[in-house]
């Protein structure tokens, strides 16, 4: 068991009244499975994914790393969890713009304090297993969407993670460029052992995944 | 790469922004820059013409005023010699030479003529114009001019103003001002006898325009035993640095001769004290006006850079950049922007110096380097602390600002 959840319970305060963004959410994710989430817009994907990788906290619940909660942890301890075990895929592809393809998959280690040779040499290493070792110097304007997701991915294994969160990581891609990245996000589950925790609205990317959680209004669908 | 790289790469790409942001501190600083270069210069100026102008604060007998003194009365009251040893005793600062006087009129060959007692050695030429007449030896060292290379940069040896003491003056000798030569048909080498007592004339004073021309001078000991008053004098006439004159040097020596009237050339000393604390005073108001401008303008523009960059920051955030990181990134960010700003203030600022000041100030202006640590440190604290408020408003930017829905 990687992740787990108990009673886990998002709410949000509208001048109409509470929101449930999560209601109840109790669940366990095996260490190297791949996960998918999946259900009608609104529902909670995203908000269940933040909380699992640590970017929020919730109202009331718990959630686990392993043995270590994430629920109560303080803003610092969010930030180094996230820096030293999480890799996060965005439909965005979330790159820094004037960063190039090795600069922001330095970025984490970066962040981490590690020689700069060990950034670089861990960059192109990284570039060269997503296929882009040609591409190191570009700056993502310079890349396709593809070979942006590609880069995006490279930065979430830097740190060695051993959860790779993806929101809706296919949404910005065409058809051929889904698969080739649910592809290789599956590899690296497969190779690697990577958990990999997929928010999707795509039948495609649900068909990769080991372990299928449907939510609606905030809570588990039976 | 390291976070310092990171800031340096994002403010390449921004270089359009980078210019518009340190621009205003960039100006205020030089215009702080420009008029205070030109007021170091202008008061290293007034200070050596006022020191060569001579005496500029007198000493006198409490109860006295500056016309007793010159019309030197019989009566006229008199104060301990012993008061230009405590005043050279002292550890006041900016005293340049000390000239202990004493006047008294009397009757040379039916004559009126006020005779003026002087230590040679202490005797301060301050009517240049002396020197003509050859009495005179080594240059005195000015105290608050700004030493021989500036002093010779303004021209004074041109001038002819450079100040002289008396070397030597024997007490059966005196001098005679031009007017009172002439009244008393005395020439150089002549003899005449005052209060029964014969003196040689060693020099006619060439003609200065002033009360001097009708004077007799003779050596200050000769004096009082001519006059039976023994360790008085009438005045003390000290070459005062202006700076210091206008830190306080006269309350000061008010402490150390609480029981005298001391009085300055006021009209000399106050306009540069004036003019020096006008030049301050415009320094100083343009040091608020760009801890505002110049604090709002840095902090606008880090707020502005906050803002376009807050996907980016919670980019960083997601990854696991801690709030102090971020803190970090953007006060770096704001240092260098500090940094560049005040360099290129001193720059400008003493470009637009050296330009303009010969004919704002009609002097030759030069750089002021400890002007490019002070630009420095002023304008990277305004950038810091005009950025305190976006970089802790940026620090709460949520980690999850690039999630598509929460």
């Amino acid at each position: 068991m990687i992740i787990q959840t108990e009673k886990l319970t998002k709410r949000y305060f509208h001048k109409n009244g509470e929101i449930y963004a999560l209601k109840d959410i109790s669940l366990s994710i095996d260490k190297g499975s791949f996960a998918t989430i999946t259900g009608p817009s609104g529902a909670g994907k995203t908000t269940l994914l933040l909380a699992l990788g640590g970017l929020i906290r919730p109202s009331s619940g718990k959630i686990l790393f392993g043995s270590t909660p994430l629920h109560d942890a303080s803003d610092n301890k969010l930030a180094s969890f996230r820096l030293n075990n999480i890799g996060f895929v965005m439909q965005n592809f979330a790159l820094i713009p004037y960063l190039t393809a090795a600069e922001n998959i330095m970025t984490p280690l970066s962040l981490q304090g590690k020689p700069k040779d060990m950034q670089r040499h861990a960059a192109i290493s990284l570039l060269e297993e997503v296929g882009l070792s040609d591409r190191a110097d570009h700056l993502p304007r310079e890349l396709s969407s593809g070979q942006q997701q590609r880069v995006a991915i490279a930065r979430a294994l830097v740190n060695n993670p051993s959860v790779l969160l993806a929101d809706e990581p296919t949404g910005n891609l065409d058809p051929s460029l889904s698969e080739e990245i649910l592809n290789l996000l599956a590899r690296l589950n497969r190779e690697k052992g990577i958990t990999v925790i997929l928010v999707t609205h795509s039948r495609l990317a649900e068909s990769f995944g080991t372990k299928k959680i449907r939510i609606k209004n905030g809570s588990i669908e039976s | 790469m390291n976070l310092f790289q990171f800031v340096f790469i994002e403010l390449w790409h921004r270089k359009s922004q980078l210019i518009s942001g340190i621009l205003a501190i960039t100006l205020g600083i030089g215009v702080i820059v420009s008029i205070q270069s030109i007021s170091v210069v202008s008061e290293k100026a007034v200070a050596v013409k006022l020191d060569n102008l001579g005496a500029n604060i007198l000493v006198l007998p409490l109860g006295t005023g500056i016309d007793d003194y010159y019309s030197a009365d019989i009566d006229a009251p008199t104060m301990p010699g012993e008061y230009v040893e405590r005043i050279l005793t002292s550890t006041l600062q900016g005293v340049d030479n000390l000239s202990p006087k004493l006047t008294r009129r009397v009757n040379i060959q039916g004559q009126s003529i006020v005779l003026t007692g002087i230590l040679p050695a202490s005797e301060i030429a301050s009517k240049p114009l002396w020197q003509s007449a050859g009495l005179f030896g080594e240059e005195l060292q000015l105290a608050c001019a700004p030493g021989a290379t500036a002093n010779k940069s303004h021209g004074y040896e041109n001038e002819l103003l450079q100040r002289k003491a008396i070397d030597t003056l024997a007490v059966s000798d005196c001098l005679i001002g031009s007017g009172a030569a002439g009244k008393l048909l005395l020439k150089e080498g002549s003899e005449v006898i005052i209060e029964n007592q014969k003196f040689r004339v060693s020099k006619v004073l060439p003609e200065t325009g002033t009360i001097d021309d009708d004077r007799v001078f003779a050596h200050l000991t000769a004096v009082q035993n001519l006059l039976g008053i023994q360790d008085q004098v009438s005045a003390i006439e000290i070459m005062g640095c202006c700076s210091a004159i206008s830190d306080g040097l006269l309350s000061k020596l008010r402490n150390i001769l609480p029981d005298t009237r001391i009085t300055t050339i006021g009209q000399i000393v106050s306009t540069q004290i004036e003019t020096n604390k006008l030049m301050n005073k415009v320094s100083i108001i343009f040091l608020i006006i760009i801890l505002f401008v110049g604090g709002i303008s840095i902090g606008n523009y880090i707020w502005a850079n906050v803002n376009e960059r807050r996907k980016e920051i919670g980019v960083l955030r997601m990854i696991g950049a801690r709030r102090s990181q971020i803190y970090y990134l953007l006060l770096l960010k704001a240092s260098v922007l500090g940094i560049l700003g005040g360099i290129l203030g001193y720059v400008l600022g003493t470009i637009a110096a050296l330009l303009l000041g010969p004919y704002l100030a009609d002097l030759p202006v030069n750089p002021v380097p400890i002007f490019l640590i002070w630009s420095v440190l002023i304008s990277t604290g305004i950038a810091l602390i005009g950025s305190l408020i976006p970089a802790y408003l940026a620090g709460k930017i949520d980690p999850f600002i690039n999630m598509q829905e929460v």
